[in-house]
């Protein structure tokens, strides 16, 4: 337990030197700020949902059947008479796993054969890049909709079905840095040497590739979330009736014609702030990297 | 190498692609979960009707069978020279020529991708060259907001809050199809409603086509046009400190000249790539715009087709998307030698 809070506290004295000298890099660091302080809101917000709500999302009629807000309802009530702010409250959660979950897989399988590929070259990099273009060059969302109607709802079903279309963002990015980097001097020396080709890569190529994927990796993030969204849209989602902002949206659409802007216009909001904050981490993040920006 | 034989290779070379992603699609589909002779059935049929219905799909055959047979199937020479399109195969739940479908779906979807197109680059690269001139002070800070939020709309989210206030509220456009459906359709000859209705000369059809078209390929022009106001506003940046430029304002040259005459002329090679690149993005919003729309387009076509497994229909529907692509981005290369006579094809 102590370890661990050591281990905490000098992981944040590392972090928070870190993020206060953003706010003197100007507006690009002023981006990735606000980004960090949206998305690390609505996680917390997610997290601490179950005890603030003033109501149960899931209870239907605590209150009449699509009220508009007021005092006892801020955010009025849906066509179940379900409290909308606790939903909105709660209906991160699912989009928020998916989210992660496929940047994880992307993550884990984009990288790794980016490396090998562009590091071996040869046949191996462009048969792996013929491929990966094939399915970059194609509209990513037919794939996604593809598989996630063939697997079935799910949490790991749809995250897998979304990182298929992006893990070529992630091999594209490293592969078009490791053929850079592995022509400098530093890597021929450290192969005169004698290092080994593994070593070689993981610990002189990887580290100096790492800035770009962060970069990827927070676009990444928004576009997850508004692929999870859209499946949800098209009626491929994780499970219906579980708070969900994708799903609330989609439902409350029915209503649209009844005038209830509150059923979709919130959960739609809080779609749009999730993923307006990765996209402004990434965005200030990409622009501190490329100096040709700056002047 | 010449213009012709630059774009004949081309052509040649989506082959080999287009039938790499067929494979995919084929291996992904029937590995993956799912049947369409339960699903034709409504899983309410003997086994013995099931066994036949499967043999007469040739979904009895071992993989690579079938994975030949409907290659062979692609192209039925009677149905090409009839029609003026290859057939595709024919559907597993209709047993029409999937062809045929996808070719009176896709006109819809051509239709909106080109009006979002020319919505995305006219606010995009208006919007972008006037960020970049007034750099980093208020008009570019809320110019860029602009396209960092329209970047991080859902596409079918923007669509129905168009809904919402143009439908229902104002009550100004219709919230869905192609055109209103007391009115007859244009005869199809190229099978967009609002160049169809023009060549009839009937200005009524042409109103009401255009008036279905507006919300959603506005919708879709305004999410796009976040990615194209940051390139724009990015490369006009970088050209504009060019010694070109300078040069040409130091001749006493009009500011708007040298805005849009020198200095968009080279920040626009970029953005045009990447107007190629992000075709296969718009195509995916499309997909969603005519699902919020009730459009009845390719991607309509595809997500209904998915819930029934109908392999054939779906890999057809690929094939057109993958064509599609590749077309689009063989003329963005074209255009991108026009546009830059250093570059040779």
């Amino acid at each position: 337990m102590k370890k661990t809070k050591t281990k905490l506290r000098s992981i944040l004295s590392t972090l928070m030197p870190g993020l206060s000298s953003l706010s003197k890099r100007g507006p690009s660091g002023w981006m990735v700020l606000v980004g960090i302080a949206i998305v690390s809101s609505i996680i917390v917000m997610t997290a601490i949902a179950p005890w603030i709500s003033p109501y149960s999302p899931i209870l239907s009629r605590v209150g009449p059947i699509r009220a508009a807000p007021s005092l006892q309802f801020p955010l009025g009530t849906n066509q179940l008479g379900q409290d909308m702010l606790s939903r909105i409250l709660c209906g991160g959660s699912l989009m928020l796993q998916v989210s992660a979950l496929s940047v994880l897989i992307c993550f884990l399988i984009g990288v790794p054969i980016g490396l090998f590929a562009s590091y071996a070259g040869g046949m191996v990099d462009s048969t792996t890049s013929l491929v990966i273009d094939a399915v970059y060059a194609f509209p990513g969302l037919v794939i996604a909709i593809a598989i996630a109607a063939m697997l079935g709802p799910g949490v790991i079903n749809t995250a897998l079905s979304i990182a298929v279309v992006y893990i070529p963002s992630y091999f594209r990015i490293v592969r078009s840095q490791v053929l850079s980097i592995k022509e400098l001097t530093y890597v021929e020396a450290a192969r005169a040497v004698g290092a080994k080709w593994y070593t070689i890569l993981f610990r002189y190529v990887f580290p100096n590739v790492i800035p770009s994927i962060v970069v990827v990796v927070t676009i990444n993030f928004a576009d997850a979330v508004l692929t999870a969204a859209g499946l949800t849209f098209i009626g491929l989602g994780v499970a219906k009736n579980i708070p969900d902002w994708g799903w609330d949206l989609t439902d409350g659409r029915q209503y649209l014609g009844s005038g209830a802007w509150w059923i979709i216009t919130f959960p739609g909001i809080m779609i749009v702030l999730l993923a307006l904050g990765f996209t402004l981490i990434g965005e200030g993040l990409s622009e501190m990297l490329n100096p040709k920006l700056q002047r | 190498m010449g213009l012709r034989t630059y774009v004949i290779t081309r052509i040649l070379l989506t082959i080999p692609t287009l039938l790499l992603l067929l494979s995919m699609v084929f291996l992904i589909m029937r590995v993956l979960p799912g049947d369409p002779v339960a699903l034709h059935f409504e899983k309410k049929a003997e086994p013995a009707q099931m066994d036949a219905m499967r043999r007469i799909l040739g979904l009895d055959k071992p993989l690579w069978v079938q994975y030949t047979d409907y290659l062979l199937g692609l192209v039925d020479v009677n149905y090409f020279v009839s029609h003026g399109y290859p057939n595709f195969g024919k559907s597993m739940q209709t047993f029409e020529e999937v062809g045929g479908q996808i070719f009176s779906a896709f006109p819809a979807t051509l239709e909106l991708a080109l009006y979002s197109m020319v919505i995305a680059s006219v606010i995009g690269i208006l919007l972008g060259v006037a960020s970049s001139k007034s750099y980093n002070s208020i008009p570019d800070h809320l110019i860029r907001g602009f396209g960092t939020i329209a970047y991080a709309i859902p596409v079918f989210f923007l669509g129905i809050i168009f809904q919402l206030i143009f439908g229902v509220y104002l009550g100004w456009l219709p919230t869905g199809l192609r055109i209103n459906p007391r009115v007859e359709p244009p005869a199809t000859i190229t099978g967009l409603y609002t160049i169809d209705s023009l060549l009839e000369g009937n200005l009524y059809k042409f109103l009401e086509s255009f008036k279905a078209l507006l919300l959603p390929s506005l919708t879709l022009g305004i999410i796009l046009s976040g990615i194209f106001i940051r390139l724009t506003r990015s490369n006009m940046l970088e050209t504009l400190r060019l010694d070109f430029v300078t040069a040409a304002r130091a001749r006493g040259l009009k500011e708007g000249t040298v805005t849009y005459g020198y200095a968009l002329r080279n920040a626009f090679l970029p953005v045009l790539t990447m107007m190629g690149l992000q075709f296969a993005m718009l195509l995916g919003g499309a997909i969603l715009t005519e699902s919020t729309f009730s459009w009845p387009g390719l991607g309509s076509y595809i997500v209904q087709r998915i819930n029934f497994r109908d392999y054939t229909a779906i890999q057809g529907a690929v094939i057109m998307f993958g064509l599609f692509v590749t077309v689009v981005s063989l003329v963005v290369d074209v255009l991108y030698a026009y546009f830059d006579p250093r570059i040779r094809l």
